[in-house]
């Protein structure tokens, strides 16, 4: 058995690890198992969002993706960039906005990035179980962005969540992505998506998930706010 | 879509158990090639062994396929186990947890030991 791996293997892939760490403390993030679609609890599903991007190569956006990524992002959410840089193994927080004004703090393991790819792997309390990948590719003679989601809501309350709009708002977010994406490069395309269910069960043992939902822990640290500053003013300096 | 640089072989050692090797590259090109190499194999197989012995390269998108894989399998009643996988790639199976669904052994004869 190879205990060397060639660089093309290795390099792009993140060191292994078992749980997130963060310095800032973002809540929500350190100390979080990095899950795999297999690990959620609803309906598996593989989204994928793509569009044209005319004449740049797969490198050239790829690296234009990496670098400008939080500004592609619908106004609301904030994706709070490694400072590395999306490279492998490095941790980014986030904070998104949710049905109803919510602000939901999580975060994404970059487990893989190449030249023409990177992916973002959630962990423990995300909406979701799974990864995305982000690929630009040359197709039909023009390179294409594509973003695509492996997932299953983490756990029940995600679950009916994602049933009663979030779907509809991922897709929102993907799309707004990927068409500020592709206007950088002065492209003025309509993004397709593709939605498979790739697996209609459940998976009942993974209701207990709900114990790590970082929408119930983002709200719980929301209403908490008022009293962490009496207690912070009281204190003596 | 480009051509897939992947070679999968499909053989039967023992009743009921299945091999797919796998050679060369598991990238999003190999998606059709994988589905193809799956429909090969005997629906009612109770069991099928990835071998991993001359994978060169594989991607995130690769893993992202064996997991599609792994859910039809699934929903079959097939077990899925893998052999051949370098230090490297067990590491991959670890991070992306693969490992907790499909069981991984050191060679051919001991994944077929298992299934059967």
């Amino acid at each position: 058995m190879s205990t060397q791996p060639d660089e093309r293997a290795a390099g792009p892939w993140a060191a292994p690890i078992d749980r997130l760490a963060m310095t800032d403390g973002h809540i929500n993030v350190s100390g979080r198992r990095p899950t795999a679609p297999m690990n959620g609890f609803g309906r598996m599903w593989q989204k994928t969002y793509r569009t044209a991007l005319g004449a740049v190569t797969p490198q050239q956006a790829i690296t234009v993706l990496k670098e400008h990524f939080p500004e592609f992002w619908p106004a609301g959410n904030r994706f709070f960039a490694p400072l590395a840089g999306i490279a492998p193994g490095e941790v980014a927080a986030l904070d998104l906005t949710m049905p109803g004004g919510l602000k939901l703090s999580t975060g994404v393991l970059v487990l893989y990035a190449d030249d023409e790819s990177f992916t973002l792997m959630t962990p423990e309390g995300h909406m979701f179980a799974g990864w995305i990948t982000f690929s630009a590719f040359t197709e039909d003679g023009q390179t294409w962005a594509q973003a695509q989601v492996l997932m299953r809501a983490s756990d029940p309350l995600y679950e009916l969540g994602m049933t009663f709009g979030g779907h509809r708002q991922e897709d929102r977010h993907w799309v707004h992505t990927l068409t500020s994406f592709a206007a950088h490069f002065g492209v003025e395309g309509e993004v397709a998506v593709e939605t498979v269910c790739v697996d209609r069960r459940r998976q009942w043992g993974r209701a207990r998930n709900i114990w790590h939902n970082a929408g119930i822990r983002s709200g719980l640290h929301m209403a908490g706010a008022p009293v962490r500053l009496v207690r912070g003013r009281r204190s003596p300096s | 879509m480009t051509q897939a640089q992947t070679t999968l072989t499909v053989r039967v050692p023992i009743t009921g158990v299945a091999i797919i090797e796998i050679s060369g590259e598991v990238t999003r090109d190999s998606d059709a090639a994988l589905k193809d190499a799956y429909e090969r194999v005997d629906p009612h197989a109770r069991a099928i062994v990835l071998s991993f012995e001359d994978l060169e390269y594989m991607n995130s998108s690769g893993i992202g396929l064996l997991v599609t894989l792994l859910v039809r399998a699934q929903r079959a009643r097939q077990r899925i186990l893998a052999c051949g996988l370098t230090e490297h790639y067990r590491e991959i199976f670890e991070l992306t947890r693969l490992d907790e669904v499909i069981s991984i052994h050191d060679s051919e004869a001991a994944a077929l030991a298992a299934a059967a």
